[in-house]
């Protein structure tokens, strides 16, 4: 099959991770890939886990990650780790949320974003497309503040040399 | 460039909707199918939530006799609550287009069953359209509302909640132009489902559903896709050879399983399904002559291989333990090598709980320490199942805490059965619960009864949708509102109390407790409101509050005068 990249987000709920989702697939939308993302959600209660599936590529056909295929995992609570590591493909990268360091950011409503930053550090999204993604999938006042985040979870990938 | 849009088939149902011209969408709220009316209003169109399902589509039969396309929208058990109203409108001639939305939820990401509701269109006689994707999604709405009209026949279109919830990307058409405006015509025969004009209605169906098929063999959407035999030769895929040769393993596939199935066999040939009844049985004949293995993937319950069987095709099903759950690629891989052993088992994630500050925990505490035995329903406070409460004993479908607490009490021994209490929240009570009362009154158990009504001013399980009792339409402007207290004393009910739902572990609980504790030892029929705002709807309902009051303001001046 065409290349497709998997990428899962996994969390609880009430840390942005269909958010988050959205803006990634809306990035790679913007690039110009086909994407599918997909999430169970319908229950409004708080603090269950919730995990995100998003593949983009020359083509996508199911909209689920097989597990253990994910070429990325994306985890926003310490304590989701482990239960979501098996999704991950044997040399797929986990990215957990250490990766942000303690008191770094101005808001800890913007994890999901920053999260994404240090995503961007291993896909091959330009950068513009998901500056546009944020944009488009945030209020206008919070634009200045999840950049922010955006950019410092991007520097703390790249110096922690995530996926090399 | 074409516009790309990246929707959920949820998005892309409502964007379909637009597009075809519906006038009018109704139906009641129920994951996965929630977002699409509230998307259909937000993209300017007219939506409505109705107290239940039933009274959608009953709403939605009216609006399509009148001649208008309509769309009615609900979750996979709101159409048992609808069948009703469906399996006679399907004997009747509709003028506008009627299109049902079905969202079956296998897996039961959010709901307290999977039943298929692929049986409906069998067992109603409605076409049925299934997408595998957002895109089919909004071209399969737009398709529906055409047969609907041409055949003036109900169709449903089903989905999934991989596909209502799955966002994928679209490329939308043109809206219709030229739709003939609503306007009343008699047509007596087609419409007053009297035996005598029944029977031939029946008649009519049949060839109706016949017609379709026909319809479906020539020109039914369906998809033949050729084995990609090797992923760096995408030239040879459809080639003339690939198409005349036979292919060792053919799959038949329709809805989001399709898509599964495509991932999992690139090397199969495969033909997709868009209209799933009546289905287009000779084309799948044709395909199943040119392969060597014909294998049916299909979610849920075997029934597309059972109907090809029947029609005397050749076809291979998956083992049984495959009919439980959601498919995914995986667990085609499985179906197709024919493995029965068992499947790993998924990560167990936290589970969802009532929110912290909610206002069911502390009427759930109470409950709890009272020792009733909870006759339960559906919604957010059904999680009153779970620790630290442990306070729900049953819970079947939504209204049913009523039926069955009075059942319990008319059974029970006296001791046991003064501790059955029924609880239900505002908008299942609405959907089913005022039938339920008036059997309480009607019927009354020896050791009376007591209701519960867990008010929390809105669907808080399905997203903080309104409903009739909160005063508020779907877009949220100010409409009548229905008042628990005033309904349950017209019926008859002995004692009526409005409290305030107590705060988890405090003061507000020892009033409750006791109401409940007086109430119990009376044999008289009771029902309670414990009132409090969902703590995630709180905020929004009060900035509704404002607008309405603003609102209200120089309107009432002018009905000051006018008086
Ligand atoms: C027939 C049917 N329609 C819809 C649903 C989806 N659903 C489950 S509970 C519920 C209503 C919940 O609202 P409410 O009773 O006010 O309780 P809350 O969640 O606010 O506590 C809905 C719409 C269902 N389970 N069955
Ligand atoms: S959404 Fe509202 S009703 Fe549901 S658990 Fe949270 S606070 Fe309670």
């Amino acid at each position: 099959m065409a290349f497709v990249k998997n990428i899962v987000i996994a969390g609880l709920g009430g840390q942005g991770i269909v958010k988050a989702s959205d803006i990634l697939a809306d990035a790679a939308l913007r690039a110009g890939f086909d994407v599918k993302k997909s999430e169970l959600h319908g229950m409004s209660q708080r603090g269950g886990s919730v995990t995100s599936d998003v593949r983009y590529g020359e083509r996508v056909l199911s909209p689920m990650v097989p597990p253990g295929e994910a070429d990325v995992l994306l985890v926003l609570e310490e304590t989701q780790v482990a239960i979501n590591r098996p999704l991950l493909a044997a040399d797929g990268v986990l990215i957990g949320p250490d990766i942000i360091a303690p008191g770094a950011l101005r808001n800890r409503k913007s994890l999901n974003v920053a999260m994404l930053g240090a995503l961007s550090a291993v896909l091959e999204l330009p950068e513009t497309a998901w500056v546009q993604a944020i944009h488009a999938n945030l209020a206008e006042k919070l634009h200045a503040l999840n950049e922010q985040s955006f950019a410092l979870g991007r520097d703390a990938a790249v110096k922690g040399a995530v996926g090399q | 460039m074409t516009e790309r849009l990246l929707l959920s088939g949820d998005e892309a149902v409502a964007l379909g909707a637009l597009h075809a011209g519906v006038r009018l969408g109704t139906g009641y709220p129920g994951t996965p199918s929630t977002e699409i009316l509230e998307e259909f209003d937000r993209l300017g169109g007219r939506a409505q939530w109705s107290p239940n399902e039933k009274v959608a589509l009953e709403v939605g039969i009216g609006s399509a006799f009148g001649g208008a396309r309509t769309l009615v929208t609900m979750k996979h058990v709101g159409l048992n609550v609808a069948a009703d109203a469906l399996f006679t409108a399907t004997y009747t001639d509709v003028e506008g287009g009627l299109v049902i939305v079905s969202a079956d939820d296998p897996g039961m990401a959010s709901s307290q069953n999977e039943q298929d509701n692929r049986h409906f269109a069998r067992a109603a006689g409605a076409p049925m359209l299934e997408p595998s994707c957002s895109q089919e999604a909004y071209d399969f709405t737009r398709l529906a509302f055409d047969l609907s009209e041409r055949w003036k026949i109900p169709v449903i279109l089903r989905l999934t909640t991989r596909i209502c919830h799955a966002k994928t990307v679209i490329t939308p058409q043109p809206p219709v132009q030229g739709l003939r405006e609503p306007s009343f015509r008699r047509d007596i025969p087609a419409r007053v489902m009297i035996p005598a004009f029944a029977k031939p209605a029946h008649h009519r169906l049949r060839a109706k559903l016949a017609a379709i098929a026909e319809w479906n063999e020539a020109q039914g959407p369906l998809r033949i896709d050729e084995p990609e035999r090797a992923a760096d030769s995408p030239a040879k895929a459809g080639s003339p050879q690939g198409r005349q040769g036979r292919a060792p393993l053919g799959i038949v596939a329709s809805g989001v399983a399709a898509v599964h199935a495509r991932e999992a066999a690139p090397d199969a040939r495969q033909l997709t399904i868009g209209l799933t009844w009546p289905l287009p049985l000779e084309r799948i004949r044709a395909f199943a002559d040119g392969v060597d293995r014909l294998l049916v993937i299909e979610e849920g319950d075997p029934l597309l291989v059972e109907s090809l069987r029947g029609a005397g095709i050749g076809a291979e099903g998956k083992p049984e333990m495959y009919r439980f759950g959601e498919l995914n690629v995986a667990r085609v891989r499985r179906i197709i090598a024919g493995d029965r052993t068992p499947e790993p088992a998924p990560p167990v994630g936290k589970p969802p709980e009532l929110c912290p500050g909610c206002s069911h925990r502390g009427v759930f505490e109470v409950l709890r320490d009272l020792d009733c035995i909870v006759a339960g329903d559906i919604g957010c406070y059904t999680l009153g199942v779970l620790p630290p409460f442990s306070a729900m004993d049953t819970c079947v479908c939504m209204g049913a805490s009523i039926g069955v607490g009075l059942g319990l009490r008319h059974i029970l021994p006296e001791e046991q059965a003064r501790r059955v209490v029924s609880v239900i929240g505002d908008s299942t009570f609405v959907h089913s619960g005022l039938t339920g009362l008036a059997e309480m009154v009607y019927n009354p158990p020896p050791t009376g009864h007591v209701v519960l009504i867990v008010d929390n001013g809105t669907t808080a399980m399905t997203g903080q949708q309104e409903h009739p009792g909160t005063g508020r339409a779907l877009d949220r402007s100010p409409t009548e509102q229905i008042r628990f207290e005033v309904v349950a004393e017209a019926m008859g009910v002995q004692n009526i109390h409005i409290v305030d739902a107590p705060r988890s572990g405090q003061t507000g609980a020892q009033q409750l407790e006791q109401l409940l504790r007086t109430l119990l030892a009376k044999s008289e029929t009771s029902l309670v409101i414990a009132r409090e705002p969902c703590v995630l709807a709180a905020p929004k309902i009060r900035l509704y509050e404002k607008a309405a009051a603003e609102l209200r303001q120089p309107s009432s001046c002018a009905a000051d005068i006018a008086d």
